[in-house]
């Protein structure tokens, strides 16, 4: 027992204070020894379990949570990314679609206006050559004239010339019958 | 003297250290060999290699053990 | 003749590889009652207080981002709930708080023993009966209120021919009641072995010839010590873990 010690520590340590046997077999210190590591074990068991553990696995489950949260924030933002290059590229399939139909409504207003301009100027030119038919027309006609009225008037003069008299109708009938002829 | 043939028993106590030994290195050495063919399931074993050295490992103790208690406490 | 082979000395050589082991009060000089402080109390306490700072100061911040302290005290966390969850299942994550009571403080009773002049409360024998029949007398209690008398089933292994059952029982049977032993002594035989060994070293360098490899001797074991502290931590809780699935699942 601990009461039996005789000056030094213990009845297990020597005169000298070096053990005698094993310390770890000296049933004297045991109780101490259990008694300490009880209150050790309880005091670490309730810090564990009231205070770090929870603390602990809060933390951890807080940080899983930001993890998801982000990974889930970056996922979205891909989303709206992608979101932005399609609404881009149907701006731009727009614009070129739009400019496209300028293109062509322009072209179609210019041909029509061109159509119209060669109308008109096959109409002027039509006009005009009809006009100049009719001046060629009249202009042959007259000449007809002149040369029936010179022709008469020649044969008159020829027929006066050879010594005849002329009749002027006969001689009338005579140029039309050759001229017909 | 007194104490030899104590000292002599806590001797041949200390040879069971090297059977001990011998034990020890047999686990570690087949489960390296093991891992070496199947390196994707050694992972997972090594709790069951930690478990091997201990049981192995607690005999060595044992005549560590029996030979602390020959030199000192008989 | 125990005195004579302790503390003596020939040719110079002084071993006391045991005197690291004794119960002292640290005030008076009187005996060691059930409560004097001793050194015991001292380093049983300092290991209380380590596992406060590092998980309770270490993790007060409660930072997403965790500092250095909070890391090391999420990556005990995570080693031990990962141990037993892979180990002993789901459903023992309740009793998750108490094998990483028994965890935490191994670790770092075995840690501080390393430093000189320290004392190791690992290294008595009545230190780690304490624990490992503490969880020995715990886990025979809870199989026995799980499963009913159908606990006795782990000795009966109903996977061995009929007429090898009961030598098997028996052998199963001395089996279950060497467990407490094996693991308490496992964790007090190697703290123990290690801190002698460094002891005996530690006395040749009183040889001015041997002292350089006395000293790379020391420094070698100390290494391996490191290793072996928290090795011993990581077996006794994993044994623990493994006490635990068959009492919750004693038919395997």
């Amino acid at each position: 027992m601990a009461t039996e010690t005789t000056g030094t520590a213990s009845a297990c340590v020597g005169p000298d204070g070096s053990a005698i046997g094993m310390p770890q077999l000296c049933a004297d210190w045991m109780p101490n020894q259990i008694f300490w590591l009880l209150i050790a074990l309880i005091a670490i068991y309730f810090v564990l379990s009231r205070i770090a553990l929870p603390r602990i696995a809060s933390v951890l489950a807080e940080r899983q949570g930001t993890i998801t949260n982000d990974l889930a924030a970056a996922e979205d933002l891909k989303h709206k990314a992608v979101e932005a290059e399609e609404a881009y590229n149907k701006a731009l399939a727009d614009a070129r679609a739009e400019a496209h139909a300028i293109i062509a409504k322009n072209k179609a207003e210019m041909q029509a206006e061109l159509d119209k301009a060669i109308a008109k100027a096959d109409a002027e030119i039509a006009a005009k050559a009809a006009e100049s038919e009719k001046a060629i027309s009249e202009i042959r006609a007259s000449a007809v004239q002149s040369v029936e009225a010179v022709a008469k008037d020649t044969a008159g003069s020829i027929v006066a010339a050879v010594g005849g008299q002329a009749d002027d109708a006969a001689v009338a009938a005579a140029v039309d019958a050759q001229m017909k002829g | 003297m007194e104490g030899d043939l104590a000292h002599i028993g806590a001797g041949l106590a200390a040879i069971g250290s090297g059977a001990a030994a011998i034990g020890v290195g047999n686990v570690a050495g087949n489960y390296l060999a093991g891992a070496l063919r199947n390196p994707s399931a050694a992972a997972s074993q090594t709790a069951t290699l930690f478990i091997g050295i201990a049981f192995a490992e607690a005999l060595g103790i044992f005549a560590f053990l029996v030979s602390l208690l020959l030199m000192f406490a008989v | 003749m125990a005195t004579e082979a302790n503390g003596h000395s020939e040719g110079g050589l002084v071993f006391h590889p045991m005197d690291q082991f004794i119960v002292k009060p640290l005030f008076g000089d009187g005996a060691v009652g059930m409560f004097t402080f001793t050194n015991v109390a001292l380093w049983l306490l300092l290991a209380v207080a380590c596992v406060v700072a590092l998980m309770v100061l270490g993790t007060s911040k409660r930072a997403t981002v965790p500092t250095r302290v909070q890391s090391i005290a999420e990556l005990a966390y995570g080693f031990v709930y990962k141990m037993v969850e892979d180990v002993t299942g789901k459903d023992a994550v309740k009793y998750f708080p108490y094998i990483f009571t028994l965890f935490i403080f191994i670790a770092f009773s075995n840690f501080l023993a390393l430093i000189p002049t320290s004392f190791s409360p690992t290294s008595h024998i009545a230190i780690t009966a304490i624990l490992g029949f503490g969880v020995f007398i715990a886990v025979t209690a809870l199989g026995f209120i799980k499963n009913g008398a159908s606990f006795l089933g782990l000795f009966w292994v109903s996977s061995a021919p009929l007429a090898l059952r009961p030598i098997l029982a028996v052998i199963e049977l001395i089996s279950y009641f060497v467990r407490p032993v094996s693991h308490s002594i496992r964790l007090a035989g190697n703290i123990m072995a290690g801190h002698a060994v460094l002891k005996v070293f530690a006395g040749f360098a009183a040889i001015t010839a041997v002292a350089p490899l006395s000293i790379l001797g020391i420094t070698a074991i100390y290494a391996l010590e490191v290793l072996v502290a928290f090795i011993q931590a990581y077996v006794f809780t994993i044994l623990t873990c493994v006490y635990l699935k068959d009492a919750l699942h004693p038919s395997h």
